[in-house]
């Protein structure tokens, strides 16, 4: 055997008994199928941005026909249950208890200072402590008052209020479901934590067990054994991003309006930042426990919270703007979003699968860097 | 090819140090040669440095200053073209144990880029001289500890290295395996002129080598043939006996200024002078009934003549006397027909043993016979299967925590506080134990004071000498004065200075009447025993005393057998029943 003969067959050799190793043990098959199942069925179905059956106190001093009118203009939509209250402090109290998310308050003047064109107030409370939620709600409210005064002038041939209407339109989702935006997120971010997970682990495992010792006085060289480690997990990641990309399809119904050879390649691309990271931790910890522990700090705390997936990244402050730049998975959710939901739009996706490329080369170029056939 | 004529390994003034909280010196200014085509024994007691060597000559690790050439290789240079020629079997064996044996076979023949060709003949010759061929399709992982030891060393051998570097292969195996590790590595040094270095804290295999480096400390004290190494220790070395108990009879002799070293061996104890000149009736003087008379110098002898300059006091038998819960006769743990399976596996089958008061009882065998299983069921820790099993009068499927109570456990690793200071370990089991007030002080000085702990009292465990955290781990196990002490191999990886050390305290309690019940895998540790069972396959083999043991299994001609060809013969006669 000439030299590259030998060096083939080392690799091969690493790759064979990798995979066997993964074949054999339950936990790798478990972190790259079984984990990703769960968080994609817990975070899929759990996290929801969108306020539905939100519950309204209507409070009605004396009721009427026009009081009648609104509040059935709110039961109809699904967006509110409607609770009648005919005095504002019962309400307050329900509010209070949380059995109600908001208060629409009309007053005993109501009818009359509409009919007599006074301008007829409508009081608006909402429980403001998850601040999100009672943005939602109260734009929610405001947009049922506006149908409802239109509808109200129209029947009664009055001037509208407005003399524009607004006329929304929603570009790419156009039912402005949520999940179909959290989803494609939720692939990266939890891909991010299987990649990661699979290589921290197996590098780990074998300093502790005391193999890595004596793999490493063997003629093998470092990049060998890197990619005997990276390629197996590279297919065994790979599987389960398809499958989580499957499930965003077909259990979450998330239209993939983009190519699948796209989709496949920006993964792959991403599969070997996150594969690459976890190397990097194992090389350093070189305990299993440890490199867990790390692994789930480093990769997926940053990649849930500063990817853009969850929490808007425009509207974070300067500084923190800055570190996003530097959490792999932020370029991901932007390619998996866009090729989801908008198609293959390139000025998109080159730049970030360009980002990706990069920390892929640089995150590889270290672990060579630190990986050394000598124990410390 | 390289030159024939220059050593194995020359290391020429190698230092390294590590860092970190405690730096230490690992080796200093090292210098010495490992020949071609010889068998050469690394020993020094713990900490000496022979790990750090060996993983430098494996090119593991890099000295900070000095040259290590390796079949003519500099390893700093070009540590690849010699790993392609040498093998290294680290102290867990490197076997995947999730891979079958073959398996493991095919990795490191890919790795170590033998030929397809030369493959299957050279598995057949490995399988052969370890014995594996009828297991090729196992998992590593169930094999047995000396199974495991030599699939290690045939993945190691694959590509038929010049150099084979053995770090501690031994430790922990049984002593049938051992032996068949050393006539696979003498084989291989006959038929195949392969060059071997092989690290050991066991010192009767010292013998077994060609040449010994005896390191201490990171400096080399001695390099040379081990008979050269005990050949100045003629005139010095005694075997006596009297007309006392062997415990008595060793402290006597422990207490004796002229005395280096005392050993018990059979009924008689093995004694070292501190000098050739000292008549040997200086040495029994005052002893009743004494015999007294010449015997062979061992390597083992010469090692603590060496490392043994200032001898620390042996303890007196000072220690309090437990409260006294039975008669002196009675048995004290009673295991009757005790079974333990996990599955279909049968770990422990219907064992019946009685220790008696003031014993000290050995349990004895091989890795996978089921002796830490059984202890683990005597201390509670572990749920019997069937049987019964009565420690202190008290039944421990009806009672454990009660017999508990009056248990001392000392575990193979000590289970110290490394970062608190001795005195505050002390505090803490105390208080474990439900010590308070006066007596928590009390029992506290004392534990200062039996184990001579005063001058390290705040110094933090993890910086102790080993001697020392084992007698921290002990006065611990001891706090709330138990009538009985479970020692699960405490002596394991622990070197023979520390061990001596060891066993006079053990001695000593024992004196003072607790009950000692200790697994080990030393056979010399054996003969500290006053009884012993010697399990195999989770069958009691032989429960006796160890003279006895050791007369029964004597060859013709031979005085009394050694504990290890008492123990061999014993689990050979056990193989041959099982296969009949």
């Amino acid at each position: 055997m000439n030299a590259a003969q030998r060096s083939r067959r080392r690799l091969t050799g690493m790759v064979r008994k990798e995979s066997l190793q993964i074949l054999r043990d339950p936990s790798s098959i478990a972190i790259a199928f079984v984990l990703p199942i769960v968080m994609l069925l817990l975070f899929g179905y759990g996290v929801s941005l969108d306020a539905r059956d939100v519950r309204i106190g209507f409070v009605i001093e004396s009721p009427d026909g026009d009081s009648a009118e609104l509040r059935a203009a709110f039961d109809e939509s699904e967006y509110f249950e409607a609770l009648v209250f005919h005095a504002i402090q019962p309400a307050e109290q329900a509010l209070r208890h949380h059995d109600i998310d908001g208060i629409v308050w009309l007053r005993s003047d109501f009818s009359h200072r509409l009919h007599a064109g006074l301008g007829a107030t409508v009081g608006v409370i909402v429980n403001g402590v998850d601040a999100n939620q009672a943005r939602i709600t109260e734009g929610y409210i405001l947009g049922a008052w506006q149908t409802w005064l239109n509808h109200y002038a129209e029947r009664r041939g009055l001037p509208e209020p407005f003399p524009i209407a607004l006329e929304q339109r929603v570009w790419f989702n156009p039912a402005v479901r949520s999940r179909d935006f959290l989803v494609p997120g939720l692939v990266a971010v939890i891909m991010t934590l299987i990649g990661a997970l699979l290589t921290a682990l197996v590098v780990a495992r074998e300093w502790e067990r005391g193999t890595m010792e004596a793999l490493l006085v063997t003629p093998i060289h470092i990049r060998e054994l890197l990619l005997g480690k990276l390629i197996p997990y590279f297919v065994l990641g790979m599987g389960g991003m398809l499958l989580t990309v499957a499930m965003a399809r077909w259990q979450f119904d998330v239209p993939l309006r983009g190519s699948f050879a796209v989709l496949l390649a920006a993964s792959a691309l991403f599969m070997l930042v996150a594969l690459a990271m976890g190397l990097l931790i194992s090389i350093v910890a070189r305990n299993q426990f440890v490199a867990g522990q790390v692994a789930i700090i480093v990769t997926f705390l940053p990649a849930f919270i500063l990817s853009g997936f969850i929490f808007d990244i425009h509207s974070m402050p300067w500084a923190i703007q800055q570190i996003t730049w530097l959490i792999p998975a932020r370029y991901f959710v932007s390619i998996l979003q866009t090729v989801f939901l908008a198609g293959n739009v390139w000025s998109v996706i080159l730049p970030n699968a360009a980002a990706l490329a990069l920390m892929g080369a640089l995150l590889l170029a270290l672990v060579r860097r630190k990986a050394g056939k000598r124990l410390e | 090819m390289s030159d024939t004529s220059s050593p194995a390994i020359r290391v020429r003034g190698v230092t390294r140090r590590f860092g970190g909280a405690r730096p230490v010196q690992a080796l200093d200014a090292l210098t010495l040669d490992v020949q071609r085509g010889k068998v050469t024994g690394l020993i020094g007691p713990d900490g000496a440095g022979k790990t750090t060597l060996m993983r430098i000559a494996a090119g593991l690790l890099l000295p900070d200053s000095g040259e290590i050439r390796v079949l003519d290789t500099d390893m700093r240079e070009n540590p690849l073209a010699a790993q392609s020629r040498l093998g290294y079997m680290p102290q867990r064996f490197g076997l995947y144990e999730d891979l079958t044996v073959q398996e493991n076979l095919d990795l490191y023949a890919d790795l170590q880029g033998v030929e397809p060709a030369r493959r299957a003949g050279r598995y057949r010759e490995l399988m052969h001289m370890t014995g594996l061929a009828p297991f090729t399709a196992r998992l590593a992982g169930h094999l047995s500890g000396g199974m495991k030891q030599k699939l290690g060393l045939a993945c190691t051998l694959v590509s038929s290295p010049q150099l084979l570097l053995l770090d501690e292969p031994t430790v922990g195996v049984d002593p049938v395996s051992r032996r068949e590790l050393w006539a696979i590595v003498y084989r291989l040094v006959r038929e195949q002129h392969m060059s071997v270095l092989l690290s050991t804290a066991y010192l009767d295999e010292a013998e077994r080598c060609d040449d010994v480096i005896l390191l201490h400390e990171g400096r080399l004290l001695g390099q040379q043939a081990p008979g050269a190494f005990s050949a100045p220790m003629r005139g010095r070395v005694w075997q006596v006996s009297a007309d006392l108990g062997k415990r008595r009879l060793q402290q006597r002799l422990d207490l004796n200024p002229l005395v280096l070293d005392a050993l018990t061996e059979g009924r008689h104890a093995r004694v070292v002078s501190c000098d050739a000149r000292t008549p040997p009736e200086k040495l029994v003087e005052g002893l009743p009934g004494a015999r007294i008379q010449a015997v062979q110098p061992r390597f083992e002898d010469a090692f603590i003549a060496r490392l043994q300059q200032q001898r620390p006091t042996p303890p007196a038998a000072t220690f309090t006397a437990p409260r006294t819960g039975s008669k002196r006769d009675g048995a004290v743990i009673e295991v009757h027909e005790l079974s333990r399976r996990f599955g279909d596996f049968v770990a422990v089958n219907r064992v019946s043993f009685e220790v008696r008061r003031g014993e000290i009882f050995g349990l004895l065998g091989a890795n996978g016979a089921g002796k830490s299983t059984t202890f683990r069921m005597l201390c509670g820790l572990l749920p019997v299967s069937s049987g019964t099993v009565r420690v202190a009068g008290v039944d421990l499927r009806r009672a454990a925590a009660r017999a508990r109570g009056r248990i001392g456990y000392m575990a193979q690793r000590f289970s110290l506080y490394g970062n608190l200071s001795v005195r505050e370990n002390l505090n803490f089991f105390a208080s474990a134990y439900g010590l308070s007030g006066a007596i928590r002080r009390e029992r506290i000085a004392a534990a200062m004071d039996d184990f001579e702990l005063g001058p390290f009292e705040h110094s933090a465990a993890l910086t102790l000498p080993l001697g020392y955290k084992q007698r921290l781990a002990l006065a611990a196990a001891l706090m709330h004065r138990p009538d009985i002490l479970f020692l699960d191999e405490p002596t394991s990886g622990v070197d023979p200075l520390a061990r001596r050390e060891f066993w006079w305290h053990i001695n000593a309690l024992a004196e003072a009447g607790v009950t000692v019940l200790v697994t080990t895998h030393f056979m010399d540790e054996a003969n500290y025993c006053d009884r012993l069972v010697i399990m195999a396959d989770g069958e009691v083999l032989a429960e006796d005393s160890p003279e006895n043991l050791r007369a029964r299994f004597r060859q013709p001609g031979e005085e009394e057998a050694s504990m290890e060809d008492a123990f061999i013969a014993l689990i050979e006669q056990h193989q041959r029943e099982k296969a009949a």
